[in-house]
């Protein structure tokens, strides 16, 4: 999706902005909205990339204003309603209206080590890499208006295959709910020249982690 | 925690938030659907208050300034090396350490949302999931470094990761000069998060005096 999500290269955001000595959270509901969101992730109400997918489709001005807590928040929202998980009329009403769990699953306490690891990705390839290291590739020009991990700036552009990472779950087809797909994964490598033009800073490199079908083989 | 807001507290009501209410109104009615207990979010947001932070990078990063076998496992496969130190339960799968050298320095970022690695670092701090950091570090990384008051030379070459992916990237800094004969503890102190983030560089021994 070519949504404001896909910042890199975009100008007019102004100077970073440490925080000297920075609290975990600002306020308590942020470690609420952090800790509901893991939650739900760790009891199968949706995958990571589901849940990307659904901070993605806020509205541009929503997600300029938002916090990033302020964002999950909207997205848990969102997300719970829109798969049934609990109505609209409930939130609103700040309590269950209905007696009902979904997905039959609930977490409690004893579950929590294992939702602060973060999951394995990695699948058993269904088929030979296509690419080796020091292969040079073109990146696809794809606009997918659904969730894609291929960003903007790096579409249509040549770079060199670095790493090969293991075969992983697609994000563009988990996202929409049409299972993992498992694809090869690469680290790509681009020169700046060749992403930003001739200004470029000559000593800058980028690399992104680009699955299979994002390359196509470059001379 | 002491300060949770899902108990029947009905005094600071006017006080909260929007946010706050929001958030409250989410937690109740998923705890009384039976999806959740507020038990298990105090235990996950205590874990990430108290236990998982960038203390567990700084022993990562002290251990391979001062155990080049260790180092060489790092390189190779950060989650095996990491996992190996015993710090934390279990380290997520495709962590990656990528070194700085005279010749190259390395900087992460996730443009597209805000992919970190929780486990060693903990959770990310505000400017790296800000728009200025994900939209400029790709493009203008040295005017990045400059916000934070550091300026490499012309010649190093600056290596920008973009955590596209489910691979995660920390940075493994130079150790710095003067720290000869160092134990892991001393060197441990000098290694700033945002070294790991490639956004800083570590503290120098006057520093840290």
């Amino acid at each position: 999706m070519d949504g404001i999500h896909d910042m890199g290269g975009m100008h007019g955001f102004g100077k970073v902005a440490p925080e000297k000595d920075e609290p975990v959270f600002h306020a308590s509901w942020e470690g609420r909205c952090l800790a509901l969101n893991r939650a739900m992730g760790a009891i199968g109400a949706w995958s990571i990339d589901e849940g990307r997918a659904g901070i993605e489709a806020l509205p541009p001005d929503v997600y300029l204003a938002s916090s990033y807590y302020g964002k999950w928040a909207l997205r848990l929202e969102n997300m719970v309603i829109a798969r049934g998980l609990a109505g609209a009329d409930e939130i609103a009403a700040g309590h269950a209206l209905r007696s009902s769990n979904r997905l039959n699953r609930k977490l409690q306490t004893a579950d929590v080590p294992r939702t602060l690891a973060r999951g394995s990705f990695g699948r058993t390839p269904q088929a030979a890499a296509r690419f080796k290291v020091g292969d040079r590739v073109r990146t696809k020009n794809i606009h997918p208006p659904t969730h894609t991990r291929l960003p903007r700036y790096a579409r249509d552009r040549r770079g060199v295959i670095e790493a090969i990472r293991g075969c992983h779950v697609f994000p563009d087809s988990v996202a929409i709910g049409a299972g993992e797909n498992p694809q090869w994964l690469y680290t790509v490598l681009f020169e700046g020249r060749e992403l930003w033009g001739e200004n470029s800073d000559p000593t800058l490199k980028v690399s992104i982690e680009a699955f299979e079908p994002y390359l196509d083989p470059a001379s | 925690m002491a300060d949770h807001d899902h108990s029947d507290h009905p005094a600071h009501a006017s006080e909260l938030s929007e946010m706050q209410l929001r958030v409250r109104a989410l937690e109740t009615v998923l705890a009384e659907k039976g999806y959740i207990d507020h038990a298990a979010l105090d235990a996950m947001i205590e874990a990430y208050e108290t236990r998982i932070g960038p203390h567990t990078g700084a022993a990562v990063v002290a251990k391979a300034w001062t155990d080049p076998a260790f180092k060489q496992v790092l390189l190779a496969d950060a989650t095996k090396a990491v996992q190996s130190l015993g710090l934390i339960s279990r380290v997520g799968d495709h962590l990656i350490a990528v070194e700085n050298t005279p010749a190259t320095h390395n900087m992460i970022v996730c443009t597209l949302c805000s992919c970190y690695p929780w486990e060693v670092l903990g959770l990310p701090p505000v400017w790296y999931k800000s728009a200025p950091y994900r939209s400029r570090a790709v493009n203008d990384p040295r005017g990045v470094l400059g916000d934070f008051g550091v300026s490499l030379p012309r010649d190093v070459q600056i290596r920008v990761w973009d955590s596209t992916a489910e691979t995660r990237f920390i940075v493994l800094p130079m150790r710095p000069a003067a720290t000869e004969g160092w134990n892991d503890e001393r060197l441990a102190a000098l290694v700033t998060r945002d070294c790991m983030i490639g956004t800083g560089l570590p503290k120098s021994p006057e520093d840290a005096a």
